[in-house]
Formats: structure tokens, C-alpha cells, sequence
């Protein structure tokens, strides 16, 4: 599904990723753990193209993302993406924020959309929040109103940035939970997690990142009994 | 004390008259200085280099000249060089229009750069095109942080538009100089108008005040 292929990214003078080659079939889920600045967030948002990879290629369903005549907007209706920071649409109504790019973009009627959006809150348990605006909500019902959000497009890939590191421990849980059963049902996603628990139990494929590179990738039970860099066993010593 | 008010009382629906005279422009003024004040930020926050500065350029002409002078010079300069007799309403429309889109541009500018990035992102990460998300996503929220900056636009706006009075136009402040040559007693009629401006501008504050209790309804 995804193929990524010598992918440079640098920001100035800094080269944030060098030389990035891997690939992620259908419905497979794989967690990119890393120290911090190692370029996990960056290459994440070069799958959507929230950033323009410097050098390289990126094919999602055989489309070359890095050619100038890729159609963005259409690579990103089947990319949905879930932030650290949630970014509701704060002057929204949590249908409302369901709603607004299916109807804008998917030009769905606001009938089926609502139809769609009540569907996607009842899933991660927030019909009774309908019509709250997001500021009235706690950090774990924003994060699930972003993934009901995002899984509105009705994406093939879900790119995950830290869903759970804004949250207060409590909430933790009722956000990962959802995604878990996002990945029961098949879904295709990358998710960027500092939650090690989450990654052995959930991703079919740990990638691990170190200084723009990847370091390292197996899968979880290999990756966490029998590391096989130093650096990768460096940073497992300390965050586990 | 030499004062009486009976004087004016006949030259009263003379001057109430200057108040829809005035309200009129000024209204006009403030959507065109919206409007064009809201492309002119878009613009200004754009990747064209060339756009971006000429819009700055229009800007600090505006800024950098007095308002009185762009007045004159779109009444009196314009028709000598295009030989079209241009009207006082169109004078005034136009240059009030333009100038307070200049500073409507820049408060639109700093509104639209204080919403935070991440809005952005998500909306373009959801595949919106760039006018909906500016449109629908962007605007709406900076709107809410610099109505109290637009606000201030438009009430200086509604004041400074007594500034037309130099070119003939009869809006209330001409009609109050009017009366008072008239009559040989300006300060009457003066404290009148001056009354009248003073109690526009407090309705013009008070619907602020009730827009931004509705913007920020989301809270
Ligand atoms: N827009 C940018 N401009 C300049 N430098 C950037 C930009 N975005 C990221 N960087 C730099 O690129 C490097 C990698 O950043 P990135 O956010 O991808 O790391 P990360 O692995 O996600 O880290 P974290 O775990 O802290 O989120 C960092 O050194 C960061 O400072
Ligand atoms: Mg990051």
C-alpha cells in the first residue's frame, strides 16, 4: 500500500531524514518508536505531505506522491491523520467537525453525513456529545472526536502522531482502546508512539528511528525480547 | 452666557437628514474596507514574493499619507488626470474604502497568523482545499480574537468620515458648519451633531459587544 523509497527530508542545513526505505502492506500496523527528534513526526507527515520530501519517493496505492502532477488533495482524502494536539475545529460542534469535510470534499449531503458522523461517535462512545462544542470536552473525548474526525473521510491509512502523549494518564487508555479496535478491523495504520505496551500488543511491525535513520525493524516480540542494535537496546533500557 | 438652543430647533431635520447622509458612506466604506481588507491579508500571507510586497506597498501608502490628502487627491486630483468628474459619495466611498482596507488587511493578517498552525494542518491533512479551510476553518477563528481591533477600526472610521466635509459632501458634520454660518451660532449646532456622532458610535460598540458574546459561544 505504502513504498517508500531513499526518502531525504532536511529543514535548512539539518537533515532530519537520510535514506529512508520501507514498505507497509494492507491492513498492516506499524509502530514507530524512537528517541526524541529522530524524525519520526517528519516522516510520518511526509505520508500526507504535510511536509515535501527534499529527495526520494513515496508510492501510496502505486501513486509516486513526490511527482509535481500528484493530485495532494486526493492522496490525503484516503490518508486520515490523528495529531498529538487533537486540533478540533474549536468554533465547530463535534458533528459539525464529522461533518464539515465529507460534505466539502466527498460532497456527501449533510443527511448522510450526520448519518455517517453519529455512526463514527457511537463507535468511540461519544453520541451523547453530538452537539457539545470541542472546549467542552476532556483531552480523551477530543483525541476520539479527531479519530471519528479523520476516520469520516473514510480513509484506507491512518497516520498516527503521538495520539496519547497530551493526555492526562486516565485518559490514556479510553483513546487506545480505540485505536486497538481501529486495527481489529483491519485498517492500515503508522502510528508514532511513545506508549511501548501499545506497540508489543498492537503493531504487526516495529520501526525503530535513531538520528533521521531507521535503525531497526521487526516484529514486536523479536524487537522488544532481542534488540539487535546497541542503539536500539540503549533507548528499550531507558524507557522500559 | 450666550447660548440658545431654540435657534436650531428649525434646522433640526436638516441635520438629522446628515445622519443617513453619513451612515450611508461610512456603511459602504466599512464592507468595501472589509472585503478588500480580507483578500489584501490573504495576499499579504500568500507564496507570491511579488504579491506579498505589493500589498504591503499599498498598505504604507495608505498608512503613510494623511487621510485628508488621499481624500483631496481622489476628488480633486483624479478627475484631472482621468477628466472624469467623480462624485462626492463615489470620492468618499472610495477613498474611506481603500484606506481602511489597508488597516483592516493588517489586522486580518495578524488575526489569521495567531490561529494555530495545527488548524491548518488538520484541515489539510482532511484534504480541504486551501479557500474552504482559509474560509470556514481559518477566518472564523481569527475573526473572534481581532473583532475588538475591528471594531476600533470602524468606529474610528465613522468619526474620521467627518473628513468629507472638506470636499462639500453634506454629511453631519457639513451640515452642522452649515447651521452654524447660517445661524452665527456653531456651538449649538455643533454639540449637537457632536451628540449624534457620540451616540453611533456607542451603538456601533454596543453590537461589538453582542457579536463577540456570539463568537465566542464555542467556549
Ligand atoms: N518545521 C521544522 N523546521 C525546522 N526544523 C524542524 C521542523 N520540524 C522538525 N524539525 C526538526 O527536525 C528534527 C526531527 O523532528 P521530529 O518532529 O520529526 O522528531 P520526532 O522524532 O517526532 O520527535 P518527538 O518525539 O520529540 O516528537 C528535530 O530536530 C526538529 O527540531
Ligand atoms: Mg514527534
Amino acid at each position: 500500500m505504502i513504498k517508500v523509497e531513499s526518502l531525504y527530508k532536511s529543514f535548512g542545513d539539518l537533515e532530519v531524514l537520510q535514506n529512508i526505505d520501507t514498505t507497509i502492506e494492507k491492513g498492516e500496523v506499524v509502530a514507530v518508536i524512537g528517541p526524541s527528534g529522530s524524525g519520526k513526526s517528519t516522516l510520518l507527515r511526509c505520508l500526507n505531505l504535510l511536509e515535501t520530501p527534499t529527495d526520494g519517493h513515496i508510492w501510496v496505492d502505486g501513486e509516486d506522491l513526490t511527482v509535481p502532477t500528484t493530485n495532494i488533495l486526493k492522496v490525503r482524502q484516503k490518508i486520515g491523520m490523528v495529531f498529538q494536539h487533537f486540533h478540533l475545529f474549536p468554533h465547530m460542534k463535534v458533528i459539525d467537525n464529522l461533518t464539515y469535510a465529507p460534505m466539502t470534499v466527498k460532497e456527501l449531503s449533510k443527511q448522510e453525513a450526520e448519518q455517517q458522523a453519529k455512526l463514527l461517535l457511537s463507535k468511540v462512545g461519544l453520541s451523547d456529545k453530538e452537539q457539545a462544542y470541542p472546549n467542552s470536552l476532556s483531552g480523551g473525548q477530543k483525541q476520539r472526536v479527531a479519530i471519528a474526525r479523520a476516520l469520516a473521510m473514510e480513509p484506507e491509512l491512518m497516520l498516527f502522531d503521538e495520539p496519547t502523549s497530551a493526555l492526562d494518564p486516565e485518559m490514556v487508555k479510553e483513546v487506545l482502546d480505540v485505536i486497538k479496535s481501529l486495527a481489529n478491523t483491519g485498517m492500515t495504520m503508522v502510528v508514532v508512539t511513545h506508549e511501548m505496551g501499545f506497540a508489543r500488543e498492537v503493531a504487526d511491525r516495529i520501526i525503530f528511528m535513531d538520528y533521521g535513520k531507521i535503525v531497526e525493524e521487526a516484529k514486536p516480540t523479536e524487537f522488544f525480547a532481542s534488540a539487535k542494535t546497541e542503539r536500539a537496546k540503549d533507548f528499550l533500557d531507558k524507557v522500559l | 452666557m450666550n447660548l440658545d438652543f431654540t435657534q436650531i430647533v428649525p434646522y433640526i431635520p436638516f441635520m438629522l437628514e446628515g445622519i443617513w447622509v453619513t451612515l450611508r458612506f461610512v456603511i459602504i466604506a466599512i464592507i468595501i474596507g472589509f472585503l478588500l481588507g480580507a483578500v489584501i491579508a490573504l495576499v499579504k500571507i500568500s507564496d507570491v514574493k511579488v504579491l506579498r510586497w505589493l500589498a504591503d506597498f499599498y498598505t504604507s501608502i495608505f498608512r503613510g499619507t494623511p487621510l485628508i490628502l488621499q481624500l483631496m487627491f481622489v476628488y480633486y486630483g483624479i478627475p484631472q488626470v482621468l477628466g472624469y468628474d467623480i462624485s462626492e459619495f463615489l470620492a468618499a466611498i472610495l477613498t474611506f474604502g481603500l484606506n481602511s482596507s489597508a488597516y483592516v488587511s493588517e489586522i486580518i493578517r495578524a488575526g489569521i497568523q495567531a490561529v494555530d498552525k495545527g488548524q491548518k494542518e488538520a484541515a489539510e491533512a482532511l484534504g480541504i482545499p486551501y479557500r474552504q479551510t482559509m474560509v470556514r476553518i481559518i477566518m472564523p477563528q481569527a475573526m473572534k480574537n481581532i473583532l475588538p481591533a475591528l471594531m476600533n477600526e470602524f468606529i474610528t472610521l465613522t468619526k474620521e468620515s467627518a473628513i468629507v466635509s472638506v470636499i462639500n459632501y453634506l454629511d453631519l458634520m457639513r451640515r452642522a458648519t452649515v447651521v452654524g454660518a447660517d445661524l452665527y451660532r456653531n456651538f449649538e449646532a455643533y454639540l449637537f451633531v457632536g451628540l449624534i456622532y457620540y451616540v453611533i458610535v456607542m451603538i456601533l460598540t454596543l453590537l461589538g459587544k453582542l457579536l463577540e458574546r456570539r463568537l465566542s459561544q464555542s467556549d
